[in-house]
């Protein structure tokens, strides 16, 4: 969490980059995803620890409270919703992935506040694929967003292993848990994916072959970065 | 004022490695992919390539007629605004300077910008002067074997000085024009030339 004194604010979906400097001047960049809605105050980054990363172990092992971070940004115009542009929306996750669609199902909670009547003209789902329970970013958060929003569905798939009385998905996402999870193409749901290649490349081209107009499919490709 | 990150002190590169490197880079190994939609998958029998010039008059080729001009084959460093960079890639395509001198004969005249355009619709523009003189290609082979849809394939543009989004994959034309015109992430916050060498990602920077 950092509190950045002149931001100009974000919108959901949108990333930093951020920079170190080390006391001879060496510097390193990275972007990372903002998690929190532009609703909070303040600016949240959830960042995955690379073992070999440079930056990234930085993050989670080093910095504490107090410390002063370079941020630049927010960057990117395209992978990115906000209420007035509607929905329905279909977000799919892989892994880290879900952090700037975490952004966007924060954004939309805030906007809306209580009221189930306004939610309902913006359903959303979730898919969301995690190796397995307890790699599952947000996974209270979730559960208590999802109990309190009536037009919220979250699905979870575990690919690797599964809690005792597991009973939702058990394999990484194909063409029939889309299917099954989506909404027809004829809705036009406007749909944002992001995790890793293979989970953005396989998802994007089954939504594609459902049906889904291409320009309605957002995708954003986690590479691991360091 | 640059703040001092207490405590870090990264990871040095060799000499050579940080000479070769933008400022901002870090090498990778891997080849990442990014791409702003599904990656479109147009058969090569309704594959063409247009280069259509300012006024309007187009040179086209079929897959195979494309494949028929002479080759060329460049190795070289790419840089991607998201800060990776990989060293020493290898493709294998046509030179654009082919292109304009094969269109020439067809009435096609050069003009100081040119525009990118893609299977998907995206775009990116560039002026003329930088896809001339050796600097770019229409790429088809990367690393000895035909380019992979999501890296691009059937052929994107390689225009590796500039930051590689300019790199337009799955391009399908070159379209002249007299005025320049932003294309996808040009409209979108990055920067209108991206030259990794002045650090030029975003709008603004100079």
């Amino acid at each position: 969490m950092l509190d950045v004194p002149d931001w100009p604010g974000h919108r959901a979906g949108q990333h930093v980059d951020v920079r170190l400097t080390a006391e001879d001047g060496y510097q390193s960049e990275r972007s990372y995803s903002i998690a929190s809605a532009p609703e909070e105050s303040r600016l949240a980054l959830t960042v995955e620890r690379l073992k070999d990363g440079e930056v990234s172990p930085y993050l989670t092992d080093e910095l504490r409270s107090g410390d002063q971070l370079e941020l630049r940004g927010p960057i990117g115009g395209y992978f990115v919703w906000e209420v007035a542009l509607g929905g329905p929306l279909l977000l799919v996750a892989g892994g880290s992935g879900i952090v700037p669609l975490m952004a966007m199902l924060r954004h939309r909670n805030a906007a809306f506040g209580p009221d189930q009547m306004e939610r309902r003209s913006v359903p959303a789902r979730l898919l969301y694929s995690s190796r397995r329970w307890d790699e599952v970013i947000y996974r209270d958060e979730l559960a208590s967003l999802g109990k309190m929003d009536a037009s919220l569905e979250i699905r979870h798939t575990l690919t690797r292993d599964q809690p005792e009385g597991w009973t939702g998905f058990q394999r990484r996402i194909d063409r029939e848990m889309l299917e099954e999870v989506a909404w027809p193409p004829s809705e036009r749901p406007q749909v944002f994916v992001c995790g890793p290649t293979s989970l953005v490349e396989s998802v994007a081209t089954a939504l594609v072959e459902l049906g889904h107009d291409a320009a309605l499919v957002k995708t954003e490709r986690f590479g691991p970065t360091g | 004022m640059t703040p001092v990150s207490r405590g870090f002190r990264g990871r040095r590169q060799s000499t050579a490695t940080a000479e070769r490197l933008p400022p901002g880079q870090y090498e990778t190994r891997d080849f990442p992919v990014l791409s702003a939609g599904p990656t479109p998958r147009t058969p090569l029998s309704a594959w063409d390539f247009l280069l259509r010039g300012a006024d309007g008059l187009v040179a086209r080729w079929t897959w195979d007629e494309f494949n028929a001009l002479p080759h060329q084959t460049i190795t070289t460093d790419i840089h991607c605004v998201t800060k990776w960079s990989k060293f020493g890639t290898v493709w294998e395509g046509i030179s654009v300077d082919t292109l304009l001198s094969e269109a020439a004969a067809k009435g096609v005249t050069p003009s100081p910008f040119a525009l990118a355009k893609s299977d998907g619709g995206y775009t990116t523009n560039l002026p003329l002067a930088d896809v001339t003189g050796g600097k770019a290609m229409v790429a088809f082979i990367y690393d000895g074997a035909p380019l992979a849809p999501e890296h691009g394939g059937p052929a994107r543009l390689l225009v590796p000085h500039l930051y590689f989004w300019k790199s337009a994959k799955w391009v399908r034309e070159l379209r002249l024009m007299e005025n320049d015109e932003r294309g996808f992430w040009e409209s979108l916050g990055y920067h209108n030339y991206g030259d990794p060498w002045r650090e030029q990602r975003y709008a603004g920077d100079e």
